[in-house]
């Protein structure tokens, strides 16, 4: 692995570019082990889930480690008034003032509201947050999310919890190209082939949770996921080898150069 | 605040130009086959190590270009204002030591002008001036779009630098987009050619896209002047500032260029020659980088060059340029900046593009919307 390649997004600096969410699991325990076989270092916490007044909350024991990062959400939430409140709380809470911004009006799908996750964003960059918002594959919606200032974005792979893969692939790919921010890509990704897919196509990270949470052996999972980033990073930073295209007879062009 | 110069001075001449002559065979060919291509792969395609490989370069730029513009060719006039300069730069006709009469038209001058261009059907203008800000500053430029906005649906200027509030102002009385060449990027080089006036501050020269992003000014046009320093290099730094500017300033279009030196009265000749077989490597290569790109010819190239070069990537092209102020009418004899080359009318370049089955686009904006 080459060591100088690392992630910064904000103050931090990350070995690891896989990150991963801690829904779904059957259990503390197996999330736990999930998480460390992973190797990641930045860790999704819905705020909902949490207990904070509980020290001994069970999900957050489960997660203390000097290289796990937590990172709280705004799951669940319904608008941008919702989320800044819930940031706040989970500021509070856990003593990070980093957010993963999502807001999905819409309980089947979960897909993101863009307009109320702009406005929210927008606030809470300036209250300070470092706010990772997770969106559709909107080209523009990024660059919009970059002009107020997010740390990064989130662009989806296909409907949360699908494990779909990359079905925004076209829209990936252009958010790669013009984004001046790291791009994560979040949601969809299903199996660690997905997940090298869109290191391969230059991604900065990929977010991971229920492959590995609805996994047989989430711990065997989440090992594959770690190997599976670190080589499409790699191949990514290697070049890959183009796909040969057949060649098509046509009038020449430049022969008047010669003449 | 952030801007290119911070980039720009991650890199070295010589390093970039030592790694455009390292490039193999190989990286050309990874180059041309690859689907979306980066900064190394533009150097192995603007390396001499290309250079076999021009037909196929030509025909997949071609392609591109087919796909993201059409069948069609967008037309400009040039309408130099003044020939007023109080730089030296050693290219030019206009540089303040020449000995030349000085002239900057007045606005029935303007007025008589733009009869003559919008008759031969020009709906794009280019607006060109010397710097020579007391006469030819900011007021003028604001009086001058003012006085043609009526007649022209899309403005542009090529002036002097001008500050971030400067650029508002002229966007707000209908400015379309700025180009704005940085000659060369090599800042020894550029000292010797722009030894006197503000023209010869390398940085705020290289930092004018970042004000022109910050005032959102539509398009911004970009160019080194080739035959100063070694092209290769100059349009890698050009391509490297367009890559910045289009992530920086999203919402803004850009243009290249490509001036050769052009004779002029009492001028030097080019330092580097930059022949047709390199041009045409360097604009297919940067259709190749960047797809959605406006590239620009004008009347400087010659008439077998420009009617060879309209699939190859060209999306705009200039015709019956005069580079004089009031060359079209009001003064046909005062002194040019440069010799253009291609001198046919209006008429027959659009006889000839038609001939070659595009479409010649007059009017492609609407100046009302703000």
């Amino acid at each position: 692995m080459n060591l100088q390649d690392k992630l910064q997004i904000a103050d931090k600096v990350f070995s690891s570019r896989l990150f991963v969410g801690t829904g779904k699991f059957s259990n503390t325990k197996s999330m736990s082990e999930a998480v460390l076989a992973s190797g990641s270092e930045l860790v999704t916490v819905a705020l909902k889930r949490v207990d904070a007044t509980n020290e001994n909350d069970d999900l957050l024991s489960g997660l203390k480690h000097p290289n796990i990062n937590l990172l709280p959400n705004t799951s669940g939430v319904r608008n941008a008034k919702e989320a800044i409140f819930a940031a706040e709380l989970a500021r509070e809470a856990l003593q990070t003032n980093w957010i993963k911004l999502e807001i999905h009006p819409d309980p089947n799908y979960l897909l993101p509201d863009p307009i109320e996750t702009l406005s929210a964003a927008e606030t809470l960059v300036k209250k300070g947050f470092v706010v990772m918002p997770y969106i559709h594959a909107d080209p523009v919606l990024c660059k919009r999310l970059e002009d107020v200032g997010v740390q990064c974005v989130m662009p989806l792979g296909a409907p949360i919890g699908t494990n779909k893969g990359l079905k925004t692939l076209d829209f990936l790919e252009i958010i790669i190209e013009q984004s001046t921010v790291p791009v994560i890509v979040d949601a969809g990704i299903g199996t660690p082939s997905h997940a090298a897919a869109a290191m391969e196509i230059g991604a900065d990270a990929v977010l991971v949770n229920t492959a590995i949470a609805v996994s047989n052996n989430p711990t065997k999972m989440a090992a594959a996921f770690k190997k599976s980033v670190e080589a499409g990073r790699e191949a990514y930073l290697a070049s890959l080898a183009p796909i040969k295209k057949n060649a098509e007879a046509s009038s020449p062009l430049t022969s008047f150069l010669y003449e | 605040m952030n801007s290119f110069k911070d980039t720009f001075l991650q890199y070295s001449w010589d390093d970039v130009l030592s790694s455009i002559h390292d490039k193999s065979k190989n990286d050309v060919i990874r180059a041309i086959e690859k689907p979306h291509r980066d900064l190394e792969d533009f150097k192995a395609l603007i390396s001499p190590v290309a250079k076999p490989f021009l037909e196929e370069m030509a025909q997949m730029s071609k392609q591109i270009t087919r796909r993201r513009f059409g069948n069609t060719m967008q037309m400009f006039a040039p309408m130099y204002l003044s020939n007023e300069c109080q730089n030296i730069c050693t290219y030019c006709g206009f540089s303040f030591t020449n000995k030349i009469p000085r002239r900057t038209l007045t606005d029935n001058e303007i007025l008589k002008e733009v009869e003559y261009i919008k008759s031969k059907g020009f709906d794009h203008i280019l607006l060109v001036t010397g710097e020579a800000n007391t006469t030819v500053g900011v007021a003028y430029l604001k009086n001058a779009i003012q006085l043609i906005r009526q007649h022209f649906s899309n403005i542009s200027i090529e002036v002097q630098p001008l500050d971030e509030d400067e650029y508002v102002l002229l966007k707000e009385n209908g400015l379309y987009a700025v180009l704005v060449y940085q000659e060369t990027y090599h800042q020894e080089e550029y000292k010797k050619h722009h030894p006197k006036g503000k023209k010869s501050n390398f940085f705020y020269r290289l930092e004018t896209p970042d004000r022109l992003g910050r005032a959102g000014v539509h398009k911004i046009g970009l160019g080194a002047l080739f035959g100063l320093e070694v092209w290769r290099v100059d349009s890698f730094f050009t391509a490297l500032h367009l890559q910045y500017l289009k992530k920086t300033y999203w919402q803004t279009k850009f243009s290249i260029s490509f001036p050769r030196l052009r004779p002029f009265s009492g001028g030097l000749d080019p330092k580097v020659e930059m022949t047709d077989t390199d041009l045409v490597q360097l604009i297919c290569a940067y259709r190749m980088l960047e797809e959605d790109v406006e590239l620009t010819i004008s009347t400087r190239e010659r008439e077998v060059f420009r009617n060879n070069i309209v699939h190859l990537g060209i999306t705009s092209m200039s015709a019956e340029s005069k580079t004089n102020p009031g060359g079209y009418v009001v003064d046909k004899q005062s002194l040019d900046q440069f010799e253009i080359s291609d001198e046919r009318s209006t008429e027959k370049i659009t006889e000839m593009l038609k001939k070659q089955n595009l479409e010649v686009v007059w009017k492609d904006w609407e100046n009302n919307w703000e």
